[in-house]
């Protein structure tokens, strides 16, 4: 295991070898193009960003070159081993859908997302009344791309209306994983969801 | 990199299905003895697994790259096939085959019907795209080449390309369409539908008999006026010609006032020096009973081995991005692994033949990639 982010290394724990892997915004396609070395997973990528489609390209992976909710459409049902939204659920505008699209098309789907309640945030916001800005959440107001701002509490929350099975859930620090009052502690967390089929 | 040629090259002729074998068609009509010219560049290796097939447009020829002798124009792919370019002669084994029904050196209307010793004019059957690979199919089982490293083209080249792996899955490792369709829409027929009838209203056209005698120069340079201007796109039209005048004022006559009205005379005058007026019949109506859309793209499960990347332009709206990501949307349903690339070009349709920067990068990692995991399956 050779990535430095602590989130690869917890998705790359979660990932199982020789699966099939949809990456929704997968950048530069870092996560990716390892996952594809280190564990032989087919692997399809979908970004917005025409300079980070070069480099996926660069490195032999296969990328849709569009926005995310364009990108899931048109696949079967559980077509994937494991849909990634890692840093990107945030962003996306229709996050009820495209959370639905990913279940519908992945049998597994991991989430990564900033910790909006993490204790420097609500310091932040209390103290100073001022928007959080945290290592995880590093915008500003006017130029951050987040459009859903959630704690891991939340996103909790969201899995039980939703329906949604949640396997597996880490909590991750600067460095190393956070044990204790994750929703105070952990700057992002990263979910591993299904669909509930009972 | 760029200015690496690849020199002199020649046309060479590939001839087969004669009587009483001849070539069905998807009409059910028989054609044969049909000729294909075709040119190659770089070395088809011991393994036979370095070829590409590059396919041509609704006007392209078999001259992709490099130069004739006693000629200064180069192929009209030269700038993206040749030594170190995307489609690199060093590495790659490069075949370009001119369709059926064309007129630059294989079996087309022009061509002398064996059962007249006259040219078939409209006696030739009427050919699709499907036709145009399946006979495509015979110069490469020619060579003994069992599976394609790739095939590439653009606008009706990328048709050719889906429709090979629409036949012949197994035969590609990888597909490159670009700025293309699963099938023609209605305004698209309807550009071709009023090509034709420029053509057809030109009284040379004579019901396609005007071999020997006059042709139909008129309309058949009508028809490429307006395919120049469905090629480019209003931003490319208003960078290259404005309003810009050929002198100073308003002739106040019907002559070519506007530099946009001489370019698309020039065009057209020159075209009709080098194609067949009936070709551009029959080919249009080719390009327009195209349909693999409704999941005849990919039918079978064996596909599943073929890599795709496809490439359109944002400023084409020919062939708009919408149809780009249809082919998409099929081979995700089924499963293949592809790329999708809209390159920010302003040059309209015509960006395939001339965004060589992208579209090199683009190609040539991916052609590296596809050797590569072939490499890995071993």
């Amino acid at each position: 295991m050779k990535s430095k982010r602590l989130d690869y290394q917890i998705i790359y724990k979660v990932i199982e070898p020789k699966t099939r892997v949809l990456d929704l915004g997968c950048g530069s396609g870092q996560l990716l193009s390892f996952l594809v070395k280190e564990k032989k997973v087919k692997a399809q990528g979908i970004e917005i960003n025409e300079d980070a489609i070069y480099k996926c390209v660069e490195k032999g992976l296969s990328v849709f070159h569009g926005n995310i909710e364009t990108g899931l459409s048109g696949y079967p049902d559980n077509v994937f081993d494991y849909v990634i939204l890692n840093q990107s659920m945030q962003e996306v505008k229709n996050l009820e859908h495209v959370v639905g699209e990913a279940l519908r098309i992945g049998k597994k789907v991991v989430v990564g997302f900033p910790n909006f309640a993490h204790i420097r945030a609500r310091l932040r916001l209390f103290f100073k009344g001022k928007v959080p800005i945290t290592p995880s959440l590093p915008y500003r107001w006017y130029n951050t791309p987040n459009l859903h701002f959630l704690s891991t509490s939340d996103f909790k929350d969201f899995c039980r209306r939703k329906n949604i099975q949640v396997l597996d859930r880490f909590f991750l620090g600067e460095k190393k994983i956070i044990r204790f009052f994750p929703n105070a502690l952990a700057l992002s967390a990263v979910f591993v969801i299904r669909k509930n089929n009972h | 990199m760029e200015d690496k040629s690849i020199g002199l090259v020649e046309t060479k002729y590939f001839t087969f299905a004669p009587a009483p074998d001849e070539l069905v068609l998807a009409s059910g009509q028989k054609i044969g003895p049909v000729t294909l010219a075709y040119e190659t560049y770089g070395k088809l290796n011991q393994k036979k697994d370095n070829a590409i097939l590059i396919l041509h447009a609704l006007s392209g020829d078999a001259h992709a790259a490099g130069f004739h002798q006693k000629d200064q124009k180069a192929g009209w792919w030269d700038m993206m096939i040749g030594p170190g370019k995307a489609f690199d002669t060093d590495r790659y084994f490069i075949i370009c085959s001119n369709v059926l029904g064309g007129c630059k050196g294989s079996t087309g209307p022009s061509s002398l019907n064996p059962a007249t010793g006259k040219p078939y004019g409209l006696d030739f059957p009427i050919i699709t795209i499907l036709d145009m690979a399946n006979a495509q199919k015979k110069l490469i089982d020619s060579f003994g080449i069992k599976k394609l490293l790739s095939a590439a083209g653009g606008s009706m080249g990328g048709m050719q390309v889906l429709q090979w792996f629409a036949s012949f899955p197994d035969m590609l490792a990888s597909a490159i369409p670009i700025a293309t369709t699963l099938k023609h829409s209605p305004q698209q027929i309807a550009f071709d539908e009023v090509s034709r009838q420029a053509i057809m209203a030109d009284p040379d056209w004579n019901k396609g008999n005007y071999y020997g005698k006059s042709k139909p120069e008129r309309g058949l340079a009508v028809a490429r006026m307006m395919g120049h201007i469905t090629y480019m796109s209003d931003k490319s039209m208003e960078e290259k010609f404005s309003r810009r005048m050929k002198s100073k004022d308003y002739s106040f006559t019907f002559k070519t006032d506007f530099e946009v009205e001489g370019y698309l005379r020039y065009k057209g005058d020159s075209f009709v020096k080098r194609f067949d007026p009936n070709s551009y019949l029959y080919i249009t109506k080719a390009m327009d009973y195209f349909d693999l859309s409704e999941g005849r793209l990919a039918s079978g499960t064996g596909s599943d081995g073929t890599r795709f990347m496809v490439i359109a332009f944002k400023s084409d709206w020919l062939y708009p991005l919408y149809q780009s990501r249809e082919i998409v949307n099929q081979l995700k349903y089924r499963q293949v692994g592809v790329t999708y690339c809209e390159i920010p070009s302003t040059y309209g349709h015509d960006a395939f033949l001339l965004e060589v920067d992208e579209q090199t990068h683009l190609i040539k990692h991916f052609l590296t990639s596809v050797c590569s995991g072939k490499e890995n399956e071993k």
